[in-house]
């Protein structure tokens, strides 16, 4: 059985100001912002705010300096990220790439990807979106089907990815494609792209969410042509890449923070209504809060010490995404107020939100039966 | 971990694993006291981690004795280990001499002092105390006739003493002080005031816990992959590595919160947290002790099998020095008579 590591990480005395300013900056930059886009806070999109936070140097904060980065600490990077999720701000433009496209480049990408690609992202200009799930490739992700075809100076693909986030407003797909058709390895055969949006025979059309919002798409590709250099890592070498950036995009607070902005609207309700017997309810949720951000800092440490937390991160994922999930439930049983998508007051409103979107926090980013699938795997039990 | 930490643990692991045999903890369900555990545990100076140099202990940190008390927690060491490491701690840094043997916490509101100086003495009853049949003293916070907080420590020999047990059959008896005579008092430690001896008592529970949750853990996955139905072993169930993640993760989180909690005390810098890894603990021992005992089945509700010495103690544990429920709601009241915007940098404060 193997044991899960967290060790306690406290974050350094410096960031303190960091915070400060972030906190000051969001003040100002979120004072018209509607509270039911700040609800969605990494689902929101905004290329304006994005260019902002760019312009202050918040995307790429630990990535080399040669490629537009920053170079300061993933504990510095933890803070930028918990004070934009639990204000609300509307990150999701960035928020792919700086979380798991950029390290992903920086880790298997050539020189030349990196000097192409990462620097418009930290300058919030230029957005990445994940393309792993398909059709018939949900949980199963060696299932994919997406075919590029070795040709002259490059790829031919054709297939369709599917529940893309943001690709009707990205302008680079990370895709995973099946290079090699091997029925005895189905884990083999796979290779990760960049791939640009604008590539002739790509067709994307976005898909209306049951919030009513277009927030994921399906991509099509036709004979699109994708060149070698566009290539990332090893050719076949894609199901190991995509395993390590699913611990980038697995390990972050946005995995419990989701509904962070329902339960200071639950708490403005709760005193409002002046109802009493909702103290156990709102401190059982501070303690669960508390501890999985130590849980998650603890990750983040890891990540910073150049450790594999893969397990670990699936652990806070599950929780965090229990936790958040919870909150609408939690806050029907404690307030009793309707939800409702217009009028009505912030909290209702924010409730709204969260009671509509809160069914996909399990399952985005790995369902909760596949991340305890990896934690039962590494108590050694398959 | 640091190179200290790391022989800590193999020293105490050796040591529990050595002398905490089922046997033992039967015979202590019995009523025998573990003199041999015991004298292993004080001869290693184990009883006096968080004790100065000065004082004649290791001079180690929270965070190392938190490392003993989570293995006590894990064996189920049948003595008042954890009771005795802050007693003795509490003691030594209110400048006071540390008596060998064990010193149990008489933690309640219903005790009073009087007299003053050298010649206090102590009335009043507490209920539930740890181990105090086999413990030599006892320590207790109480208001002088000034009502400035006294560390006192008092001598149990001949106090009125009705034994009870909690329903892991640990001692926690029920006492009555009249006119007992303080053996040594000094002004509660100022860095901690505020901090009642119940806080210091969720602490040590909440690490225990946080063992035990590791040893439910180890012994569900183990019995998973032994027993075989259907012709293969349960734990290549489905069900059943879902159940038995679940409990990871409750584990994990535990044993987080209540390494947050003792490294906060090490800092100085304590507030939230050792409520937070109560009410952390007392989740965590609800959901894992009934998953515990589904994976083992019918063998798992014998007292043949060890299962229960875990269970049983984190059904005792959890509603001792304040229930998760009591704890949260200090927590709610907080959080509640603030605006909702304080709430952010009331969790992002440390
Ligand atoms: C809001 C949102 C945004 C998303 N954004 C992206 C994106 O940007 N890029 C991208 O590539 N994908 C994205 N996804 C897709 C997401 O990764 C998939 O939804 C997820 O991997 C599950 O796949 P599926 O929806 O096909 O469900 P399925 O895999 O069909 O699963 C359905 C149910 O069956 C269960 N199940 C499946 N296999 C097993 C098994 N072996 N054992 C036990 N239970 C099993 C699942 O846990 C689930 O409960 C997004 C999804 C959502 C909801």
């Amino acid at each position: 059985m193997q044991s899960f590591r967290f060790d306690l990480c406290e974050l350094p005395k410096e960031t303190e100001s960091l915070r400060q300013e972030v906190r000051a900056f969001l003040a100002e930059e979120l004072k018209d912002v509607p509270l039911t886009t700040r609800a969605q806070t990494w689902m929101s999109f905004d290329g304006e705010f994005s260019k902002k936070v760019g312009a202050k140097g918040w995307i790429g904060l630990t990535w080399p300096k040669k490629y537009g980065g920053h170079e300061r600490t993933a504990f510095d990077r933890y803070v930028v990220l918990e004070e934009m999720l639990a204000a609300g701000a509307p990150v999701g433009a960035h928020w792919i790439a700086d979380r798991q496209s950029g390290p992903l480049l920086l880790k298997f990408g050539t020189e030349e990807q990196r000097q192409t690609f990462l620097e418009p992202v930290t300058k919030g200009e230029s957005y990445f979106c994940i393309g792993m799930s398909e059709p018939d490739s949900g949980s199963d992700l060696a299932a994919t089907r997406t075919r590029a075809v070795k040709t002259d100076g490059g790829w031919i693909v054709n297939g369709t990815k599917l529940w893309t986030s943001g690709a009707q407003h990205a302008h680079v797909m990370i895709a995973l494609f099946r290079t090699e058709l091997n029925p005895d390895n189905r884990h083999g055969g796979l290779t990760q792209f960049l791939v640009d949006l604008k590539t002739p025979g790509i067709n994307i059309r976005p898909i209306t969410d049951l919030y009513g919002s277009q927030h994921f798409n399906e991509v099509v590709f036709e004979d699109v042509f994708v060149p070698d250099n566009r290539l990332v890592g090893t050719e076949g070498g894609g199901w190991a890449q995509v395993t390590a950036e699913l611990s980038y995009e697995r390990s972050g607070p946005e995995r419990y923070l989701s509904s962070y902005l329902l339960l200071v609207e639950l708490i403005r309700e709760l005193q409002a209504q002046n109802k009493p017997g909702a103290e156990e309810e709102i401190g059982r949720l501070f303690a669960h809060m508390i501890t999985l951000r130590q849980m998650s800092l603890s990750v983040a440490g890891m990540l910073e010490a150049g450790e594999n937390p893969t397990l670990e991160a699936s652990v806070v994922k599950d929780l965090g995404a229990v936790f958040e999930q919870d909150m609408p439930v939690i806050a029907h049983k404690l307030a009793g107020t309707p939800p409702s998508l217009s009028g009505g007051s912030d909290y209702q409103q924010v409730l709204g939100v969260l009671t509509q979107i809160a069914p996909s926090f399990s399952l985005r980013g790995g369902t909760k039966e596949i991340l305890r699938g990896i934690i039962a795997r590494g108590l050694g039990l398959r | 971990m640091n190179e200290f930490q790391t022989i800590l643990t193999e020293t105490i692991q050796r040591l529990l694993s050595d002398h905490v045999s089922r046997d033992l903890i039967i015979a202590s369900e019995q009523g025998e006291w573990a003199q041999g555990l015991w004298d292993a545990l004080e001869e290693n100076g184990l009883t006096k981690v968080l004790v100065s140099e000065a004082g004649g202990g290791v001079g180690a940190q929270w965070s190392d004795a938190a490392l003993l008390i989570k293995a006590a927690g894990e064996h189920g060491a049948p003595v008042p280990f954890g009771e005795t490491i802050v007693a003795a701690w509490l003691l030594d840094q209110a400048g006071l001499p540390v008596p060998e043997g064990a010193i149990t916490l008489l933690e309640g509101n219903r005790l009073s002092l009087t007299g003053e100086g050298d010649s206090l003495t102590l009335d009043g009853q507490v209920d539930g105390v740890p181990w105090a049949r086999f413990s030599k003293h006892g320590v207790a916070v109480v208001p002088d006739a000034d009502g400035k907080m006294q560390l006192c420590c008092i001598s149990l020999e001949g106090v009125d003493l009705t034994p009870a047990m909690n329903i892991a059959r640990e001692g926690r008896d029920n006492l009555t002080f009249s006119g007992v005579p303080v053996v040594a008092s000094a002004d509660y430690n100022p860095a901690t005031v505020g901090f009642t001896l119940r806080h210091w008592g969720a602490l040590i529970r909440s690490l225990q816990m946080g063992g035990a949750l590791n040893r439910l853990l180890a012994q569900s996955v183990a019995y998973a992959n032994e027993r075989t139905q259907f012709g293969k072993p349960i734990g290549k169930f489905q069900a059943i590595q879902q159940q038995l993640s679940v409990l990871a993760t409750q584990a994990a989180a535990a044993g987080v919160a209540a390494n947050y909690a003792a490294q906060a005390v090490e800092k100085g810098n304590v507030s939230h947290e050792i409520a937070v890894a109560k009410v952390r603990a007392d989740e965590a021992a609800n959901i894992a002790t009934s998953i515990a005992h589904q994976v083992h089945g019918a063998i798992g509700f014998t007292y043949e099998h060890t299962l229960h010495f875990a269970t049983r103690r984190l059904w005792s544990w959890r509603a001792e020095y304040g229930a998760g429920c009591e704890w949260a709601a200090e927590l709610g009241t907080q959080v509640l008579q603030n605006k909702p915007e304080a709430l952010w940098p009331l969790v992002t404060q440390k």
